[in-house]
């Protein structure tokens, strides 16, 4: 027991160095900017005097260090500075936008999990059959699309008839039931794209633990193939399958900035993508280090779920 | 009934695609070399038809100005024309010819997400091999320090980095290319770390040849194979995330013509129905869809028909 807690901790250390190491690169980037911050927000009416007023304003006079540390102090209050483009605190633009984003990735992977799974379940006991080299060759077909893409047909096809609308515009308010109906569509969207990924992984993983002799055991001693992959392969692909899942969870994080721009869905990436239009350089930060936490935190969850469920990978360091 | 008439154009196209392809590696196979005909004949019928649609978008590429019927961005009426026998596919929002801007964005588009992808191998195995040759600290560095930049999902990564350098050509290349040289970096280091444990490295080492050597003439040449599949996948990406970037505005920049600008600019067709912002988007899709089957079909090949 105690081997498992310390594996832990030191994963979790090992995390948290990362997103240090993170917010670092993300706060050093904007120093690499040619000019500073001040000429950009001032742009033609830079005259010495105003750079001067707002450097000051801003807190630009002082060092570097110090900047990060008053930076990275405020971010673990909740506090990203203001936004540049439209004056206001950024913690209360993100809120409820992280609110929408984690609402539609979370309805997203409560459809696309179970499928994936089952559907990859289901080819690999239908292995080389043509059931698998189609459901094969349209997942590979789907991965290839551009998000967009799908987003845009799912509107012709689904929008234009009038059974869905083809803007997400939720707020806090909306009730429940209404926000699902309204998200169907990117909900949809991005489980296709990620369903997909997902499948073929499942599939991998499950056809790796068929290729080992107590399978072949399991065969030659007369079990039927579903009894196979459900009770001897599938508690031994376990890991591999969590693994897979959080991946494309965090792979769902890069998949919501487009699709929020195609729904025109008030989520984060789409704030993100406002920003990095008008050069608000605060509110770019922000976003890409709530982004890149949660993809920090998904691949730490893998890490550490495929260890537990595989001993063998403790005794290693 | 609009399902049905789709479902039934998805059937049909992809049975005369797969056709087409089977058509196009008879003649492959007919005009080639023995040895290339007989290796050419495992390729499946999506690898063909990966294959066939590879080479009319190069074909395409190269003679844009030549099938072209107007001038890439050359303002020829109002905005928005409909589809007919003077504009094949109409006009975009500002009175351009789409058919001629999706030809030119095949030479743009392609021509960009291919140029970053070699400049992204040239850095990525070029280090990877270089960490695993010099193993110890070296290594470690660079190690951690990939690992670090990796931390970062690529597109949110790249927004980054553009809203820092500027949405030009040339940012978009230098940023995208050092993104995906991380990911290169790991294959090639991979691949390399099983190559230079042989004894022919090590002999070559003795004999005291250089570093550059090294990598050059007794690495790369044995890396070529995973490396030529990881090129094809890296492409698939690349192309997507440009294609993504330039949909939020954010990659090549107007008057080139580009399919994911394209995309957006006449976005606000879908919703009259115009299946017009779908072509240039479809052209995306398909031309991953075929490098993807064609990797496939490599990659089955190279892990000598597993399962």
């Amino acid at each position: 027991m105690p081997n498992i807690i310390s594996m832990i901790i030191k994963r979790l250390g090992l995390g948290v160095l990362t997103l240090l190491l993170l917010s670092l690169l993300i706060f050093l980037s904007v120093e690499a900017l040619p000019g500073d911050l001040a000429e950009t927000i001032l742009g033609q009416q830079a005259t010495p005097e105003t750079v001067a007023a707002i450097r000051k304003e801003l807190g630009l006079d002082q060092p570097p260090l110090t900047r990060y540390l008053n930076w990275l102090g405020g971010v673990v209050q909740g506090d990203f500075g203001n936004s540049l483009a439209l004056k206001k605190p950024i913690s209360g633009l993100i809120a409820p936008r992280i609110q929408n984003t984690l609402f539609l990735t979370l309805y997203t992977a409560a459809i696309a999990v179970p499928l994936s799974i089952i559907l990859g379940l289901a080819v690999s006991l239908f292995r080389n059959s043509y059931f698998d080299r189609i459901t094969n060759t349209t997942a590979l077909a789907a991965i290839s699309m551009p998000e967009f893409f799908v987003g845009y047909v799912m509107i012709y096809f689904f929008a234009l008839s009038g059974y869905f609308p083809s803007m997400a515009n939720i707020n806090a308010n909306t009730p429940l039931l209404d926000k699902l109906y309204l998200c169907f569509l990117p909900a949809l969207t991005l489980t296709l794209v990620v369903t997909a990924h997902m499948m073929r992984m499942t599939r991998a993983a499950i056809i790796n633990v068929l290729a080992l002799p107590y399978i072949e055991m399991a065969r030659l001693k007369g079990a039927k193939p579903s009894r196979i992959i459900v009770r001897h392969a599938l508690p031994n692909a376990i890991a591999p399958i969590v693994n897979v899942v959080a991946l494309n969870l965090a792979y769902l994080i890069t998949g919501v900035v487009i699709v929020e721009i195609v729904f025109v869905f008030p989520g984060l990436g789409q704030l993100m993508v406002d920003g990095v239009k008008f050069r608000d350089v605060p509110v770019v930060q922000a976003t890409a280090l709530i982004f890149a936490s949660a993809y920090v935190g998904l691949n730490l969850l893998a890490d550490i779920i495929s260890t537990l469920s595989n001993p063998r990978l403790m005794r290693q360091r | 009934m609009i399902y049905l008439q789709t479902l039934l154009g998805v059937l049909v196209f992809t049975v005369v695609g797969l056709a087409a392809g089977w058509v196009f590696r008879e003649m492959l196979v007919l005009i080639t070399s023995r040895n290339t005909g007989k290796f050419l004949r495992t390729a499946p019928l999506t690898a063909s038809f990966g294959m066939l649609v590879i080479t009319i978008y190069i074909f395409c590429a190269v003679f844009a100005p030549l099938i072209a019927p107007y001038g890439e961005a050359e303002i020829l009426s109002g905005g928005f024309e409909p589809w007919g026998s003077t504009y094949i596919l109409g006009t975009d929002n500002l009175g351009r010819d789409v058919f001629t801007r999706l030809i030119y964005g095949a030479r743009n588009t392609v021509g960009i997400a291919f140029l970053i992808t070699a400049l992204a191998f040239l850095f990525g195995t070029v280090l990877g091999i270089f960490a695993a040759l010099k193993g110890g600290v070296i290594d470690q560095v660079m190690s951690r320090l990939i690992d670090v930049l990796m931390a970062i999902p690529s597109l949110i990564f790249s927004l980054l980095m553009l809203t820092i350098f500027g949405t030009s050509v040339f940012s978009l290349v230098i940023v995208i290319a050092t993104i995906d040289s991380t990911r290169v970096f790991r294959i090639a280091r991979a691949v390399a770390l099983s190559i230079v444990q042989l004894d022919y490295v090590e002999a070559a080492k003795l004999r005291g040849e250089s570093t550059s050597y090294l990598i050059r003439k007794e690495i790369l040449p044995n890396a070529m194979a995973p490396l030529a599949a990881e090129f094809g996948l890296r492409f698939c990406f690349v192309f997507l995330m440009i294609s993504a970037l330039s949909f939020l505005g954010l990659g090549l920049q107007p008057p080139t013509a580009d399919w994911g600008s394209m995309v957006r600019d006449n976005a606000d067709l879908i919703s009259f129905g115009d299946i017009t912002p779908l072509i240039p988007a479809g052209a995306i899709a398909l031309l991953t869809i075929a490098v993807n089957f064609v990797v496939d079909w490599l990659l089955h090949r190279a892990s000598g028909l597993k399962d």
